[in-house]
């Protein structure tokens, strides 16, 4: 029996389990996928709101503007990739301008710290490289940038080492509740939790649905991006929106946590599980991209990915509990900001589900520890250091991002492995960078078989299933000392 | 910190690499370094296991390893000192360089010569943008080709090919050897981006069809590639509604062009030309910076791995020549006239010639009975005759030392036209 089961390992889930793992309460993370923070959580903007975009008064502005200091310790606490770039909303025309000020004012009702609006001179002297046909721009300096899935698994992997459990590739069939218990049937087993909460993003109104009718309907937004290499990472330092229009905040340009330029998302109807990319989608957020940053080099495109957001028919966030069933809980149309409240929206859930009757007491022993070695962020004499104590470190795998062997070992040996190539990708940036795993992935495959005692053959892409190799050739491996197979 | 002093240190054992190392050290080079990232020497050659390497430069044809071997075999005993699995992170403008290796640590090291082999990396979806999902299944063609032919493994059962370039079209050779099917090679330009004896070894003689202007608009799959969508392009290289068409299979290729890996060459600051994507050259495969050299396919991208060599010998050889006060006093700039793709070297100090002076060159369509041209000013200085031309295969021109001296004005233009001129 669990106090509490959490259906989704994305960013909402993974905050839940890590704000539930400091008590001493037995909880479990039910995540469909063969990894944590793999739907919306790994294919957005990445980026921290500051919080003036929320209408005053709703739970997306209380928690964005509670989120994003929030997340700016927990990435300090757990080691997560964070960057606090502040963030710029262009003006072109006054039209324009009407709409910042309307956002300035949101924003001192949101509580937002350190709001301006900066006219052209002032704007271009913070960003060079934007349109100088800027009129003026309205500055956040709290908004951010983030590694969205390594917050995921920060969160979960602690969690994890303070006795949380996670049950990946663990889908939830059937729910129902008897004796004041819940009954959660998953594709290999039955477990029984006194509280549920339904975390799961896109899915969340037919995972409801399970239990009882949902009160909202998800209608799957997608977003379309370009990844573009490290060698325009440097063009903009500031997060860069355009206005937002109905259909959302805009195309933005931004630097990554890695060093990277992101620049999307247009904004689509999509089916559930629709992650194509499309030629119009694509040219779409170009052109809108140039009209910021009129330099952009689309030639260095390493990647173009979508995401889907679970957009609900409510404008509002759904955090609430059931009335029919009390315990069980939803997280709907948690859109954006959704990663930027997300640890908002977890300790604030916890403290409701505290005064509903979970018993929250703290662990004595809990740590919220987690380091992680980043060869390139290492000095010569620390790299030296590193090398003497484990050669592995002084054995680069994936070039474009000089990521060592040590890096992806230290990956695969951490409390929630990966079992995939872009798992190991998601956790160490290995076949991240511009060849795109060209050159490393057949061997960061061959790290993963060996590590976890599999054939080379059942390493997937990503998801399970997504195999990368059909069998071996006639001849086998004809490497140095290895005999061709029978 | 280990902070050695060498005669020349070369990044990259790889063909170029290689070369480079051993005409280095036959040219009076006392200490010789060759670094390599992986646990072996020869680069790409190794997983190149078709034949048709050597008939330039050993008159012989060999399979990538085998001419990988026969550098290798000279190195013992050459005096040259090998260093594998060496990554080099950073090259300095004062020619020193660090690197590490799991053994020997962090390494510092200076150099009074550094000659550039990193050879190149090949272009991805995400750099040509082909829509749909993002299943497994999607390659380029030198990854499949490492997978098979290094690791033993194959990718995939029915595969599409998006892209003529060489290591494609023996990449649809090689999956078929293996039995699996491939449904055709598509080509976006109107013209094939490989060796003419690639298309026919490898596409003709296995009845493998090569669909010119057609592109990929659409990979569709879940886990796996189910299908992708062809269609042929117009003269402005979009799809054309009514060709659309899909076609079944479970694995694509890609072999849409090679980049010249030039990060190291970038940060320490070396000009780079646009459209090699590598280091601006000298005659002697100096670049813009003096004492650091580089050759094959970080400089440009080759198609036959002699040429590799032969440049590589002189990038070599003038790293152990090469005298950091000496300053020739003229500098040529050879440009790029009608129909020429690039040239290397783009830049000529005559002093620095002794017979003649190769420039390689790509032409940027197909020409047939073409005549390039070397002008200065009004003058045409020298004519030279093709029966063939095309932008995927290489060429070269060979210019005496009499000829550049009549350069004016320190700019000469290379140019090519169809036909013969009178």
């Amino acid at each position: 029996m669990y106090d509490v089961a959490i259906l989704g390992g994305g960013i909402c889930g993974c905050s839940l389990l890590y704000a539930l793992s400091r008590y001493t309460l037995r909880c479990v993370l039910l995540e469909k996928e063969n990894d944590v923070g793999v739907g919306a959580t790994k294919a957005n903007s990445a980026i921290v709101h500051a919080g003036y975009d929320p209408m005053p008064g709703t739970l997306m502005a209380k928690y964005n503007a509670a989120g994003n200091p929030r997340i700016r310790e927990l990435c300090s606490e757990l080691d997560v990739l964070y960057k606090q770039t502040g963030s710029l909303v262009l003006a072109f025309d006054e039209a324009d301008r009407a709409q910042i000020q309307k956002l300035y004012q949101k924003g001192l009702a949101n509580g937002i710290p350190g709001l301006e609006i900066l006219e052209r001179s002032e704007v271009l002297a913070k960003e060079p490289s934007l349109n100088p046909d800027v009129l003026c721009a309205l500055y956040a300096p709290t908004a951010g940038v983030v590694n969205p899935w390594e917050l995921a698994q920060a969160q979960a992997e602690v969690a994890l080492q303070n006795g949380a459990e996670v049950r990946l590739s663990s889908a939830v069939l059937g729910i129902r509740r008897e004796n004041d218990v819940f009954l959660l049937e998953t594709s290999d087993d039955m477990l029984k939790a006194r509280f549920v909460i339904n975390a799961t993003g896109v899915a969340s109104d037919r995972v409801t649905a399970l239990l009882e009718p949902p009160s909202y309907t998800i209608h799957p937004n997608r977003g379309q991006y370009f990844l573009l290499d490290t060698t325009q990472g440097g063009l903009v330092r500031h997060v860069v929106f355009q206005c937002p229009t109905k259909k959302g905040k805009g195309v933005l340009v931004a630097p990554t946590v890695h060093g990277n330029l992101i620049v999307g998302p247009d904004s689509d109807p999509a089916e559930a599980h629709d992650l194509a990319t499309t030629t119009e989608g694509l040219s779409y957020v170009r052109q809108k991209a140039l009209k910021s940053v009129p330099d952009i080099d689309f030639k260095t495109s390493i990647r173009n990915f979508a995401g889907l957001r679970a957009r609900s028919n409510l404008t509002d966030f759904v955090v609430r509990e059931s009335t029919e069933n009390p315990g069980f809980y939803e997280l709907g149309g948690i859109k954006s900001p959704g990663l930027s409240s997300a640890p908002a929206i977890a300790e604030d859930l916890v403290q409701r589900m505290g005064k509903a009757g979970l018993p929250l007491h703290e662990k004595p022993d809990f740590r919220a520890e987690r380091r992680i070695l980043r060869f390139t962020h290492l000095s010569a004499e620390a790299r030296e250091e590193a090398i003497r104590r484990n050669p592995a470190y002084g054995t680069i795998v994936c070039r474009c991002e000089t990521v060592t062997e040590g890096e992806i070992l230290d990956a695969l040996r951490r409390p929630l492995p990966p079992r995939s190539l872009d798992a190991v990708k998601r956790r160490c940036t290995a076949g991240m960078g511009r060849c795109q795993g060209g050159f490393c992935g057949p061997r960061v495959q061959a790290i993963i078989a060996r590590e976890l005692g599999l054939a080379q053959e059942e390493v997937p892409l990503d998801r399970a299933d997504m195999y990368i190799l059909a069998g071996k050739t006639k001849d086998g491996c004809c490497r140095k000392g290895d005999a061709p197979n029978e | 910190m280990n902070r050695a002093y060498y005669d020349v240190i070369v990044v990259g054992g790889g063909p170029a690499g290689l070369a480079a190392a051993l005409s280095a050290r036959e040219h009076g080079a006392a200490r010789v370094l060759l670094l390599e990232r992986n646990a072996s020497l020869g680069g790409i050659l190794n997983q190149c296991i078709h034949s048709g390497f050597g008939l330039h430069h050993f008159q012989e044809e060999l399979t990538g390893p085998e001419y990988a071997e026969r550098f290798i075999r000279q190195l013992s005993g050459s005096g040259v000192e090998v260093l594998c699995g060496a990554m080099v992170l950073e090259v300095r403008p004062d020619r020193s360089l660090c690197a590490i290796h799991p053994q020997r640590g962090y390494l510092q090291l200076r150099a009074g010569a550094v000659v550039l082999a990193m050879g190149c990396r090949e272009r991805t979806r995400g750099a040509i943008g082909i829509p749909g999902t993002r299943p497994a299944g999607i390659f380029t063609a030198g990854a499949a080709q490492l997978y098979m032919n290094i690791e033993g493994y194959q990718v995939g059962r029915r595969a599409v090919i998006l892209g003529s370039g060489d290591i494609g079209l023996i990449m649809a050779r090689r999956l078929t050897l293996e039995s699996a099917s491939v449904e055709g090679v598509y080509e976006l330009m109107p013209y094939s981006g490989g060796l003419v004896r690639n298309i026919v070894q490898c596409l003709h003689d296995f009845e493998i069809p090569l669909h010119l202007s057609h592109t990929l608009t659409d990979i569709r799959g879940d886990k796996r590639v189910e299908e992708v969508e062809v269609a042929q392009v117009d003269a402005d290289f979009q799809p054309i509604e009514a060709t659309r068409r899909a076609v079944p299979c479970d694995t694509v290729l890609l072999s849409v062009g090679l980049i010249p890996e030039n990060e190291l060459s970038r940060a320490v600051g070396l000009e780079i030309d646009p459209r090699t994507g590598g280091p601006v050259l000298y005659e002697n495969r100096e670049c813009s910076l003096p004492g650091i050299f580089a050759a094959g396919n970080v400089a440009h991208v080759h198609d036959i791995v002699d040429f590799v060599t032969s440049e590589s010998q002189l990038a070599g050889r003038s790293a152990a020549l090469f005298v950091p006060e000496k300053n020739p006093r003229r500098c040529l700039h050879l440009q790029n006239g009608e129909g020429i793709g690039y040239t290397v070297p783009q830049r000529i100090r005559p002093e620095n010639i002794e017979n003649n002076v190769e420039v390689f060159f790509r032409v940027k369509k197909v020409y047939k009975n073409a005549t390039i041209g070397l002008s200065s000013g009004d003058t045409l200085l020298a004519q030279y005759r093709r029966e063939r031309l095309a932008p995927g295969e290489m060429e070269k021109i060979t210019l005496p030392r009499k000829i550049v001296e009549k350069i004016e004005l320190n700019k000469a233009i290379l140019s090519v036209k169809e036909g013969i001129s009178p």
